[in-house]
């Protein structure tokens, strides 16, 4: 293609900058966790361990981080379940209304965060009279991460034929052993894919948590955002922070080892 | 492949079924529950609902002045970030479709997604650090502070990825035969991008949009965070709900971004960005 030198050089200038912009703002906080300065005063004037000791006495985060971490896992579980279930139907089938369907499963991210934590906090207070805590952050978490494994697992069954399970029902397998045997192990990948955004997802959302974890139940974003303004925990807070950061190249280090088994297993 | 469309059989009732009570039964209905709750009123002395049928909180957020200023505010900011978003975009995501040989690719892809990984809260917290009165923005004499600036900033920052990766799926769609064949004809480069580029990925550029709009629109944490004094429609539902117990009024104010993403959708379907969600 005949893009001129000059003009390469300009979109690689623009490419750096941009990543400059990106990846400053996470480069402070990981900083500022070792900045003596409580204020975070820059420049540095030292560097401190005194934030990371504290933070790894807080049982505030600690705990906080539980709760996450167990919201994000069954809520992926019940998305996991009820995705793949609303792709594979709409998918084998085309009928009246499939559009619709899909703008529903849509409808929970496609919407503000605010609208949903407050259509779900008031459903769960007023018409089911539920007591807001654990069970209903699963449960509006599950209802916003149902896409991420629909849209994966759809995207799947698009590229795959249905042959193969087409081949395996002829001879003689039940619609059960078919998707065990044959249906499932071509899906895995796109369902790992899928569960891992959807656990991001859960683990990462305070919008929709805020209005349905009720007074006593804290995910870890919640933790942050209540400890944010308080001047003496910041320095905690902003080693929770780095600690996130780092800790965000995990889920892209599995899915570039998912693509490289995808492509192997595609071969 | 199959090569006619199968009627839809009991196998696909009963796989539906279990999502469509879910989606369908509880979440749409807790949407209608709430649409409902709009066009109730609280006693002002007891806080309790009352629930007598009227268009008063749609009056009050047509005819207060203030709550049409922070309608537009948040619509406007929506439209900024957008745009803002939209030309950081374009230049990085056709330096990573059509510049950069495949190795840079697959790492700049990583780079741009790293941060979407990142945490939404730490990625707002990080900017309240840039911008705050000690921090480095104010060290080098460039630091607008919280407020509304600060606030298109960091939200602008925090959708980007949002932006890129549809952007960047559109331009690898684009042949590299079109390029060629417009500068073949004598199109210089800026002719090349307004009419054959542009065109092509206008729809994940609308796909883009419909991420960092209905995100800006819904957002109260980070205008909490950054933006200092200012008032979004995120914040008035907020603090209509927690701190004023109205949730009549909070549930009228919430259909607004409710039908502004609606009509966007729909208007959106005929261009094809669904697909490109």
């Amino acid at each position: 293609m005949t893009i001129s030198g000059r003009l390469k050089a300009g979109l690689a200038a623009c490419t750096v900058l941009v990543l400059v912009i990106v990846y400053v703002p996470l480069a402070l906080v990981v900083l500022n966790s070792f900045n003596v300065s409580k204020s975070f005063a820059w420049p540095p004037s030292g560097l401190t361990l005194r934030w990371w000791n504290a933070a790894g006495h807080s049982t505030g985060a600690r705990h906080a981080l539980l709760v996450s971490v167990e919201v994000g896992l069954l809520a992926t579980a019940i998305a996991l379940v009820l995705g793949t279930m609303a792709a594979m139907a709409l998918q084998r089938a085309h009928f009246f209304g499939r559009n619709a369907v899909s703008l529903l499963i849509i409808l929970p991210i496609a919407l503000p965060g605010i609208v949903t934590g407050l259509a779900l906090n008031n459903a769960f207070t007023t018409i089911f009279g539920l007591s807001l805590g654990f069970f209903t952050i699963v449960v509006a978490h599950a209802t916003f991460c149902i896409v991420t494994v629909f849209n994966n697992v759809q995207a799947r069954l698009r590229r795959m034929s249905s042959s193969l399970e087409e081949a395996s029902a002829d001879l003689g397998a039940r619609p059960s052993t078919t998707f065990w045997l044959v249906t499932y192990p071509l899906l895995r990948s796109a369902l790992l894919a899928g569960g891992l955004l959807s656990f991001a997802l859960s683990f990462d959302e305070i919008i929709v948590t805020t209005f349905t974890a009720g007074g006593h139940e804290q995910t870890l974003p919640i933790w942050i955002f209540q400890n944010l303004f308080r001047p003496n925990q910041t320095p905690v807070v902003n080693v929770v922070a780095a600690t996130l950061i780092v800790l965000s190249a995990v889920p892209i280090w599995i899915a570039q080892r998912l693509s490289e088994t995808d492509v192997v297993g595609a071969g | 492949m199959s090569t006619r469309p199968r009627p839809p059989g009991p196998r696909t009732g009963l796989l539906l079924l279990p999502p469509l009570l879910w989606l369908g039964v509880a979440y749409l209905g807790a949407l209608g529950a709430l649409f409902l709750a709009a066009f109730w009123t609280t006693n002002e002395f007891t806080g309790d609902l009352v629930r007598v049928f009227t268009l008063d909180n749609f009056r009050e957020l047509l005819q207060a002045s203030v709550y049409r200023t922070i309608t537009l505010r948040t619509l406007g900011v929506a439209v900024l970030v957008t745009l803002v978003d939209a030309v950081l975009a374009l230049p990085i995501a056709f330096f990573m479709a059509k510049v950069a040989s495949p190795r840079l690719r697959r790492l700049l892809v990583i780079a741009v997604l790293m941060p979407l990984w990142a945490s939404y809260l730490v990625k707002a917290y990080a900017w309240r650090g840039m911008l705050s009165t000690s921090g480095p923005l104010s060290w080098l004499g460039i630091s607008p502070g919280y407020g509304l600036t600060g606030l298109v900033i960091t939200l602008a920052y925090l959708w980007l990825p949002y932006m890129i990766l549809p952007v960047f799926a559109g331009m690898e769609k684009l042949p590299d035969s079109l390029l060629e064949a417009s500068s073949d004809l004598g199109a210089p480069a800026r002719a090349t991008f307004r009419r054959v580029v542009l065109p092509s990925v206008f729809p994940a550029l609308v796909a883009g949009s419909i991420f960092t709009f209905s995100l800006t629109m819904g957002d109260y944490i980070a205008v909490k965070i950054v933006g200092g004094p200012t008032q979004m429609l995120g914040n008035v539902v907020a603090d209509n709900y927690g701190v004023a117990n109205n949730l009549p009024f909070a549930a009228a104010y919430a259909v607004v971004p409710v039908v502004v993403m609606l009509g966007y959708l729909g208007i959106v379907r005929r261009t094809g960005a669904l697909e490109n969600l």
